[in-house]
């Protein structure tokens, strides 16, 4: 009887793992703000505000509400070019930082949902595994 | 009386205060005329390190994992890099030639890597021949060991000193709390090795048990500028401290130069990081700034190119984006001055052999700082 118990226990965690449920918004926030406090608070700042005119602000900046995708991209990949922001323009460069497709998916939701940021939506790990590289940007 | 109680006690919290943050000169506004530069090549998103091999040929690297080889304006990739782990401020960093590059093509860089079991990554020092676009007899001279994945504080910046010894550097690896201060952990440390990589057996914890034998100093931050004083022939470092508390140090072996149990910095955030400043048995800084300029690269200028700079240090400053002058008199830093004010997030500075400065400048590439005519 023990060892039915036993192997019940061990097809559940089985069953679990392969379902691998996504993390939830939460948790995925609280991954996200150790991320955004190791790889980008230098630039961005603890109150997301940047350094207007050198750094783009993430707090209530209409250019990451409203490009979620180049955002990712940008995050991914690494920026370059001119954005606009806010109505500032910004043209410096935001380095390639290596994070894998779970880290930027967990910075996209903790930047989408601090300082007064409500995204609608979650960011996925697929949907960040989706985003290609656009060439055509260099 | 109530009002002139706190009138007073707000003079005294502001005479405090100003005593407390004066620790050297107020740096000045760039002198007019300014300098202009001339771009030396372009296209370099983060140009690294520099090394001239030649009179008219840098080696540059580029953070991301190139490196180049630059004449007349031209860059070409050179093969042959071991993989490089780009992450966070990790990547490709430092280069240097040997002392004795003309005969031996011998080059050293730094680079973040990911060899080992754990995951993430830590700083390794190279050595390799350079045959002309090809780096061959690749070796790996160290890596730190224990990889972390945190983005922060890989160092790295390369010197040799006058005895045939080369030193190197590796940040705390965003890990203060357990490596700076432990000589049997890798992170927050100045190493010295022969140019084969062995150990010279007469480093300072050779014979501590557990030690990293290649340790040569330890507390330090992220250390990205270092070279040997041309007159002294002594190790000069700088280091970016957290919040204001960017130091610059003068290296002798086996010290402590105390990070994170002493700094004149905050936390990021503004809180506290230590309430002290100074401690016994714990080195003070030969300098250091408040606010942070976020230094990388240094270089003293030595030629008649420049008469103000003669003999003094030039610092690139990152968050300030100009290139900072220290006029040093009897071992002080007396005056600052701001150079090439807006010209972007300085990474590195060099002379060259034609005693020229050299900075490297993100997003842009290489330019070098034209002197000014002599003045009637």
């Amino acid at each position: 009887m023990k060892h039915l118990f036993y192997i019940y226990c061990i097809g559940l965690f089985g069953f679990i793992s392969y379902l691998q449920p996504p993390k939830t918004l939460k948790k995925s926030i609280s991954d996200g703000k150790e991320i955004y406090q190791d790889f980008c608070v230098q630039c961005h700042l603890d109150n997301g505000k940047g350094v207007s005119g050198t750094f783009p602000p993430l707090a209530k900046s209409d250019y990451l509400q409203n490009n979620i995708e180049a955002s990712i991209r940008g995050i991914k990949y690494g920026q370059r070019g001119k954005i606009t922001v806010n109505g500032i323009d910004y043209n410096g460069i935001m380095s390639q930082q290596g994070l894998d497709d779970d880290e930027v998916a967990d910075v996209m939701n903790f930047i989408l949902n601090s300082w007064s940021n409500k995204a609608k939506e979650q960011i996925s790990i697929t949907q960040v595994a989706e985003v290609q590289k656009n060439e055509y940007a260099f | 009386m109530k009002k002139i109680r706190f009138l007073s006690l707000i003079c005294y919290l502001f005479f405090i205060s100003s005593c407390a943050q004066y620790h050297g000169p107020e740096i000045k506004n760039e002198q007019s005329p300014k300098y202009i530069t001339e771009t030396v090549v372009d296209g370099i998103d983060i140009p690294w390190g520099m090394a001239f091999i030649s009179k008219d040929e840098i080696l540059v690297t580029e953070k991301s994992g190139i490196l180049y080889r630059v004449f007349k304006g031209e860059k070409t990739e050179v093969s042959g890099l071991p993989e490089v782990y780009v992450r966070g401020q990790g990547g490709l960093l430092d280069v240097a030639t040997a002392p004795d590059f003309e005969t031996s093509k011998l080059i050293f860089f730094t680079a973040s890597s990911s060899d080992g079991e754990s995951p993430g990554g830590n700083t390794a020092l190279y050595s390799a021949e350079l045959d002309a676009d090809t780096l061959t007899n690749l070796k790996k001279l160290y890596k730190g060991n224990e990889n972390s994945k945190k983005g922060q504080h890989w160092g790295s910046r390369i010197a040799f000193d006058n005895k045939g010894y080369i030193y190197f550097s590796i940040g705390d690896r965003g890990n203060r709390e357990v490596n700076p201060q432990d000589i049997t952990r890798d992170g927050g440390k100045i190493y010295r090795l022969n140019l084969d990589g062995s150990i010279p057996t007469d480093n300072p914890f050779y014979n501590e048990e557990a030690s990293k034998k290649a340790i040569y100093s330890f507390g330090h931050r992220n250390p990205q500028g270092m070279l040997k004083h041309p007159q002294t022939g002594a190790i000069w470092v700088h280091e970016h401290g957290p919040r204001g508390g960017d130091e610059i140090n003068i290296i002798s072996a086996g010290k402590n130069y105390g990070w994170p149990k002493i700094t004149y910095g905050i936390n990021y955030s503004g809180t506290p990081i230590t309430k002290d400043r100074d401690l016994l048995g714990l080195e003070q800084p030969f300098y250091y700034w408040i606010p942070s300029i976020a230094p990388s690269g240094m270089v003293f200028s030595t030629s008649e190119n420049y008469p103000k700079w003669k003999n003094n240090l030039l610092v690139g400053s990152l968050k300030f984006e100009y290139l900072e002058l220290l006029v040093i008199e009897n071992n002080k830093v007396r005056e600052r001055h701001k150079i090439l004010e807006g010209i972007g997030r300085i990474r590195n500075v060099k002379q060259g052999p034609d005693g020229l400065i050299y900075i490297g400048v993100e997003g842009k590439g290489v330019l070098k700082i034209i002197p000014k005519p002599p003045t009637k």
